[in-house]
C-alpha cells in the first residue's frame, strides 16, 4: 500500500471555550496523486482540519502525519508549510504586500531564494496562471476574481507537493471559476478541495469526502445534494 | 478604492529622485535638531533649508500651505495659552490677562519650530512612498520591528477604514441616524467595539497566512536603492548646513 501524503490519526479538537469537540478521534488520508473533494455543513470542521494539517491549529489528541512523518511541534510545522500550499477563503487574508510582484515573490523569498531567483519564479508562476502584466498592480485594488487567482499564484509560487484550498470559488464569477477549473486540471500536484460547489467539484476531483466529527466517509463522486 | 493619499509621493523632481535612504537620514538629523534648537538664528537657517528642499520638491504650493494650515490650527491655541501664562516682563494687556515677552518669544519659538520641522519632513519624507520609506529603514538597519510597525500600520490602515465603511453602512441602511441619544452613543460603542474585533481577527488570518508561506519574522525585500553621485552631494550639502545651524545654535547667544 502506498503512503499516504496526509494522515490524520485520532486527532481530536475542540476549539477553546467550544461545548462540543469538532473532532473526536477523528481519522484522514489522502494518498498521493489524489485530487479529494472536502463536503460537509458550515461548521463540520473542513477549514479547522486544513489548518491541522498546516499547524495553525494544534489537535489535543492524535497524530499529524505528512510525508509519512509525524509532526507536532512548530519547528517540524515549518518544514510542513514549505511543501504543502494552503489557499485561504478570504483572499484579503493572503494578499498583503502593496504589488502583486512582491506578494508572489514573498514565499520564495521566505525559502530563501535570491531576490532575482523569487522575481523569476514569480513571473514564471504569474505567466502560468495567465496572470502576466500584473506584476505591478496593487492587491488591494484588484477584483474579487483577480485577488482569488493571485493569491493561488502566491501559493503556487513555493512550489508545493500538495495544494489545499479553502472554498476558492466564493464569490467568483463564472468565467474566473472556469479558469480557475483549468488551472487546476493542469496542475501536477494533489490537492484537497473544500466546497460547497457541487458542479466545480465535479469538474476537479474524483472523489469526495464527507466529514463528519469522527469520520470521513469518502464517496466517489460527489453527493449531490447532500449537505452541499 | 484607496482612502488614503499620498499626493507627495509621486513627481520626477530632484528631491523624489534621490535616494530615500539619504533622505531618511537628514529627516532625522534635522528634525531633532529644530526640536531641541533655542535659538531663533538656528530655527530661521533650519527653515530656510526646508524651504529650500520643499522648492528642489516642486510639491504644489497650496497642497503645502493646506497641511500648514492643519498643522497650525493646532497651534492657535497656544497662542491663547502660552503668552498669558508664561513669567515674565509684561508686554500687552488685553483686559485682566497680561502677555509676557518671554511667553511671546517662547510661543513664536514653538510656532517656527512645529513649521520648520513640517516643511522639512513634507519635503524629505512625504515625497517617497511609505512602503519605499520602510525598505529605506530597513536596509539603514533600523530594527526591524519598528519597519514592520510602520510597513503594516500603513498596510491595514486601508482594511480598517474599509471595514468602518462597510460597518457604519450597515448600520446606514438599517435607518440610523445619529442624534445625541443613548441609542446613538451605544450604536458607536458597538461599532468601535466590533471594528476593534474584526481588525483582530483579520490581523490574526493575515498572520496565518503569511506563516504559511513561511514567515518566520524577517522581510525580504525586492526593492534595492542604488546611491548615485547626486545622493552624495545632497548628503553632504545638507549635513554641512546642518552643521552650521548646530555651530550657530551653540554659539547663537553670543552671535545675537
Amino acid at each position: 500500500m502506498t503512503e499516504p501524503l496526509i494522515e490524520l490519526r485520532d486527532i481530536t479538537f475542540t476549539y477553546p471555550g467550544a461545548a462540543r469537540p469538532v473532532f473526536q478521534d477523528f481519522n484522514f488520508q489522502l494518498l498521493p496523486g489524489k485530487h479529494l473533494g472536502l463536503v460537509g455543513p458550515n461548521g463540520s470542521g473542513k477549514t479547522t482540519m486544513l489548518h491541522l494539517i498546516m499547524g495553525l491549529l494544534r489537535p489535543q489528541a492524535g497524530k499529524v502525519v505528512i510525508f509519512g512523518r509525524e509532526v507536532s511541534k512548530e519547528r517540524n510545522f515549518v518544514e510542513v508549510r514549505r511543501q504543502v500550499g494552503l489557499l485561504f477563503q478570504n483572499a484579503d487574508d493572503q494578499l498583503f504586500c502593496p504589488t502583486v510582484l512582491e506578494d508572489v515573490a514573498f514565499g520564495p523569498l521566505n525559502q530563501g531564494k535570491s531576490p532575482a531567483e523569487a522575481v523569476g519564479i514569480a513571473r514564471m508562476t504569474m505567466l502560468q496562471l495567465g496572470l502576466e502584466g500584473f506584476e505591478d498592480r496593487v492587491t488591494y485594488k484588484l477584483s474579487g476574481g483577480e485577488k482569488k487567482l493571485v493569491s493561488l499564484a502566491t501559493v503556487l509560487a513555493m512550489q508545493p507537493k500538495i495544494l489545499l484550498l479553502d472554498e476558492p470559488t466564493t464569490g467568483l464569477d463564472d468565467q474566473t471559476r472556469r479558469r480557475l477549473i483549468r488551472i487546476l486540471k493542469d496542475l501536477e500536484i494533489s490537492y484537497l478541495i473544500v466546497s460547497h460547489e457541487h458542479e466545480f467539484l465535479e469538474h476537479t476531483v474524483k472523489e469526495c469526502c464527507h466529514v463528519h466529527s469522527t469520520f470521513c466517509e469518502t464517496l466517489p463522486i460527489p453527493p449531490r445534494g447532500v449537505g452541499l | 478604492m484607496s482612502p488614503i493619499q499620498e499626493p507627495f509621493s509621486e513627481g520626477g523632481s530632484l528631491l523624489h529622485r534621490l535616494d530615500p535612504r539619504g533622505k531618511v537620514v537628514v529627516a532625522a538629523l534635522f528634525s531633532v535638531l529644530m526640536a531641541v534648537a533655542t535659538s531663533f538664528v538656528t530655527l530661521l537657517g533650519g527653515l530656510a533649508l526646508a524651504l529650500i528642499w520643499l522648492a528642489l520638491g516642486r510639491l504644489g504650493l497650496k497642497k503645502a500651505l493646506g497641511r500648514l494650515l492643519l498643522v497650525n490650527s493646532f497651534i492657535v491655541f497656544l497662542w491663547f495659552v502660552l503668552p498669558f501664562t508664561y513669567p515674565g516682563e509684561s508686554l500687552v494687556k488685553v483686559g485682566p490677562l497680561t502677555a509676557s515677552r518671554e511667553g511671546i518669544a517662547f510661543t513664536g519659538l514653538i510656532t517656527l519650530k512645529s513649521n520648520t520641522i513640517i516643511i522639512g519632513l513634507m519635503a524629505l519624507v512625504a515625497t517617497a512612498p511609505v512602503v519605499t520609506l520602510g525598505q529605506a529603514m530597513h536596509s539603514l538597519r533600523l530594527p526591524d520591528k519598528l519597519c514592520h510597525l510602520l510597513l503594516f500600520t500603513y498596510r491595514y490602515l486601508h482594511v480598517f477604514e474599509l471595514e468602518y465603511q462597510r460597518l457604519s453602512q450597515a448600520m446606514k441602511i438599517r435607518g440610523f441616524q445619529p442624534r445625541t441619544n443613548i441609542h446613538t452613543y451605544r450604536s458607536y460603542a458597538y461599532l468601535a467595539a466590533m471594528l476593534l474585533v474584526r481588525s483582530y481577527d483579520r490581523a490574526d488570518r493575515v498572520f496565518q497566512a503569511m506563516v504559511c508561506r513561511g514567515f518566520h519574522g524577517v522581510f525580504y525585500s525586492l526593492k534595492t536603492f542604488s546611491w548615485q553621485r547626486r545622493d552624495s552631494v545632497f548628503l553632504a550639502v545638507s549635513l554641512l548646513t546642518l552643521a552650521l545651524c548646530l555651530y550657530m545654535e551653540i554659539e547663537g547667544a553670543n552671535l545675537l
